[in-house]
């Protein structure tokens, strides 16, 4: 053990210890440190008499204030629900027709189906409504069930192939899987379908691709392929596809039939919700 | 003397050896019985460590019957040759650690990066990240300069030679264990404490053997105090076998098989696990690394510790401090009100006793400042100390409630994360291993020391553009997640958060991959140390006065 020296460049005075050439100065605590130290224990002791904070045999010190978390939580929530009171229960009690003319529910419907649709719908049909393959495109006015308010609720309601009793059901048979229909049966109607938008195909698969249409399609998808609403068939000739427009896709359309699915949402949503997302999805361009 | 030396090494040599015998008989029938295929796997991987040990026990011993006079010579001096073994496979995990998080960095900018494959899924490979440069990385920085440390300041050879060396392959095994288990899908999920039961009883074993060689190291001092680096280095081998030990409790499904279950459940498994979490970063990202700088800051600026007593009060303190701060992972839950308070408010007062840490390594400097001019590895050592204490002043910030409504879940927490350890852990480590390497190689010095300057700029610009890009992305997530409209709802969808962060991914993993790119640098210089290059140069300091008298000459 070395003997307290004098530091050269500090003037301070060294412990005397020394460790592999190690030193030590015998400097004092920073008075800022310590003050600092000092501040923040009166601080947390301060904090401890207010707030909730040391556990006890049974319960715990509750703080002068009797802050509690869970019922901070259970105001704020009731709070935001007063808030939006008036305009929920206006909702609740008017028909869709009646909101959509009522301008003040209105606003809060569209505000509300919108924070609803980012939420419970964007996953599949997009943050804009605008659908990927499989997933219909909101925006515009082809709808597979309808477009009407009652209709679009309904779907949001039930789903497709939800499994609810009240689900929507279409049913797009895999005809060339189902050996229904050939492989090359399924060419040519594809051939005709493509026709009905105005893509040239030989002149001869769309003649017998009519002739197959006729026998196996029409009654779903009507003469000219318009579609049935009724039935969740698509319009077929407005150029406007689910799965997509190429000959592949609408083939493979044709042979494999497609399912597509959507959840039911009552019973997960509140009725009130519902209303507002369908007034919602309205209002995005197609509502009929 | 010298057969006394070979006598003692004897009997531990057959202790060794039978106890290893042993593990492979348990590790074959592990493999034999074991009910999935991760077990058998790990089964192998224990029996082959346990044949390779006893093969390098028996070449050992051959070795030190044949050269007796040698084997005393060498058993005689410091223990070296673990240290020489530490640096190596430290910088080996710390490259391989920072790559991967590198990749993950990519994965979450591109997610098309996780190739659809279970093996390669963010999911798994971020456990491998963290556990990589925490535990490979940081825990066998640790183990090495606490190996190099407490044997220059206590003026001892490190007791137990086999012990020794069996904590090192043994921990290495242990990483190698965790780090296969995750990629195969074996995890008990807990954050930072993934390895499963088996894996965890082997490091316990490990750690057990590690505290007994430091405890004897120091027992058998030749110097009449504790220096201060030690204190903190016992402190984090203490504390984190308890934390491992309590946090890790639980109930193996089958004796063969890889899956357990928690002997906690809700909010007390929750607390438990981040009252285990959060000392991981106080005891063994905090404490350990401050015992590597209270070593390598004075050793290198060659002053004397700043303040013995600011030493003795901010290690007690922090000691004491920090075991109470892990309920702030956990505001705003299920977490009683009461555990919340203490741990915010254990929190801030903690932020003193850290930042005791930063005064000390920083004044330690006075005196020495220019070094920072002349030696980049000074420099490397100071920035450390420097992001050390930001990283500690932000931690009591965040951990106040209303600035962890906002933080909480967001980036700007693995913001806060990285600046401790790229900043602080990282350049501590970087610093402890150039200074370690020509010494423990015996070369004057380093291959380069420009390119020690090199990787300090590289990876410093990589620390600022990932810590600047999650404060930003970070804050932007917290207020998207808040932000309501007028009429009560919310205002963003969860997904248009994700893609708003989107850019501040992709400046995150060019900060990654600069940092990875300095660590490249700084391998392969000490691989050319190592190798006894001296590459001719004149270092920056040198050419500056001389660029400068040109200078004058033309004014």
């Amino acid at each position: 053990m070395g003997q307290a020296e004098i530091d050269d460049h500090s003037g301070t005075e060294t412990t005397g210890h020394e460790w592999d050439g190690i030193k030590e100065l015998n400097n004092p605590l920073p008075r800022w440190w310590l003050w600092t130290f000092y501040i923040s224990i009166v601080w947390a002791i301060g904090y401890w008499i207010v707030m909730p904070a040391w556990p006890l045999i049974s319960g715990y010190t509750t703080g002068v204030i009797g802050y509690s978390s869970r019922a901070t939580v259970v105001e704020r929530i009731e709070e935001a629900r007063a808030a939006q009171s008036k305009f929920v229960q206006g909702i609740a009690a008017a028909s869709l027709e009646e909101i959509r003319k009522d301008p003040e529910l209105l606003d809060f419907a569209l505000a509300g189906g919108r924070s609803a649709f980012s939420v419970n719908c964007s996953q599949c049909h997009g943050r804009g409504a605008a659908g990927s393959p499989g997933y219909a495109n909101l925006n515009d006015d082809a709808w597979l069930w309808g477009g009407s308010l009652d209709a679009i609720s309904r779907t949001i309601q039930y789903g497709i192939r939800s499994g609810h009793d009240e689900t929507r059901f279409g049913d797009m048979p895999a005809f060339v899987t189902d050996e229904t229909l050939t492989r090359a049966q399924a060419g040519d109607v594809t051939d005709y379908v493509l026709s009905l938008s105005g893509t040239a195909g030989d002149a001869g698969a769309v003649a017998r691709g009519a002739e197959v249409f006729a026998e196996n399609c029409v009654d779903c998808h009507q003469p000219g392929g318009t579609g049935n609403p009724e039935l969740g068939a698509p319009n077929i000739a407005d150029s406007i596809w689910l799965y997509g427009g190429e000959r592949a896709t609408v083939l493979e359309s044709v042979a494999k039939g497609r399912a597509g699915n959507m959840p039911a949402w009552t019973g997960r949503l509140a009725p009130a919700t519902i209303k507002q997302l369908a007034v919602y999805v309205h209002s995005l361009g197609g509502g009929q | 003397m010298t057969d006394r030396a070979i006598g003692d090494t004897a009997g531990a040599t057959y202790a060794l050896g039978a106890a290893l015998s042993f593990g492979a008989i348990v590790s074959l029938f592990l493999m034999a019985r074991a009910v999935d295929p991760a077990m058998a796997f790990h089964g192998f991987l224990f029996f082959a460590f346990a044949v390779g040990g006893v093969f390098l026990l028996i070449r050992r011993h051959f070795n030190a019957t044949a050269n007796p006079e040698r084997f005393a010579k060498e058993a005689a001096g410091y223990n070296d040759g673990i240290v020489r073994a530490g640096v190596i496979v430290s910088t080996f995990w710390g490259v391989v650690g920072f790559l991967v998080g590198l990749v993950i960095a990519l994965q979450l900018a591109f997610p098309v990066l996780n190739f659809d494959l279970p093996w390669t899924n963010f999911g798994r490979l971020r456990p491998l990240h963290t556990s990589a440069v925490i535990f490979a990385f940081g825990g066998n920085i640790l183990i090495t300069t606490s190996f190099y440390v407490v044997q220059r300041t206590c003026r001892a050879r490190l007791a137990g030679d086999l012990a020794s060396w069996f904590v090192f392959w043994g921990y290495n095994l242990f990483i190698v264990i965790a780090a296969t288990g995750y990629v195969l899908g074996v995890t008990q999920s807990r954050e930072y404490a993934e390895p499963e039961w088996y894996a965890d009883l082997w490091l316990t074993l490990v750690w057990v053997v590690y505290l007994l060689v430091f405890l004897a190291t120091l027992y058998k001092r030749r110097e009449p105090h504790v220096y201060v680096a030690n204190w903190f280095y016992l402190a984090f081998i203490v504390t984190v076998a308890m934390l491992h030990i309590v946090n890790n409790l639980a109930v193996p499904v089958s004796w063969t098989g890889v899956k357990s279950y928690s002997l906690f459940s809700g909010v007390q498994d929750a607390l438990t696990q981040w009252w285990y979490g959060h000392n991981a970063v106080g005891f063994f990202l905090t404490a350990g690394f401050l015992g590597i700088m209270y070593y390598f800051v004075p050793k290198r600026a060659e002053r004397p510790v700043y303040s013995y007593r600011l030493s003795i009060v901010h290690f007690w303190t922090l000691i004491f401090l920090y075991i109470w701060v892990g309920p702030h992972h956990l505001y705003y839950t299920a977490l009683p009100d009461w555990a919340q308070t203490l741990g915010m408010t254990f929190s801030v007062m903690l932020w003193m006793p850290s930042w005791g840490g930063m005064i000390n390594g920083l004044m330690t400097l006075s005196g020495a400042w220019d070094k920072l001019r002349t030696d980049p590895v000074m420099r490397m050592l100071v920035v450390s100390v420097a992001f050390y204490g930001m990283s500690t002043f932000e931690g009591p910030v965040m951990a106040i409630k209303a600035v962890n409504s906002l933080s909480h879940y967001t980036d700007w927490t693995i913001g806060h994360v990285h600046s401790g350890v790229l900043g602080w852990v990282g350049f501590v480590s970087f610093g402890a291993l150039y200074c370690l390497t020509p010494i423990l190689w015996k070369r004057e010095r380093l291959y380069s020391l420009n390119l020690v300057g090199v990787h300090f700029w590289v990876a410093t610009i990589g620390i600022l553009l990932y810590i600047t890009a999650m404060w930003v992305s970070g804050i932007l997530q917290g207020l998207m997640w808040r932000a309501y409209d007028s009429l009560g709802f919310l205002e963003y969808s969860f997904v248009e958060t994700v893609e708003a962060m989107h850019p501040f991914y992709v400046i995150r993993a060019l900060g990654g991959g600069l940092y990875v790119l300095g660590a490249l640098i700084m391998a392969y210089n000490l691989w050319r140390t190592i190798r006894g290059d001296v590459r001719a140069e004149t270092s920056e300091h040198e050419r500056a006065p001389a660029a400068l008298a040109q200078e004058g000459a033309r004014a």
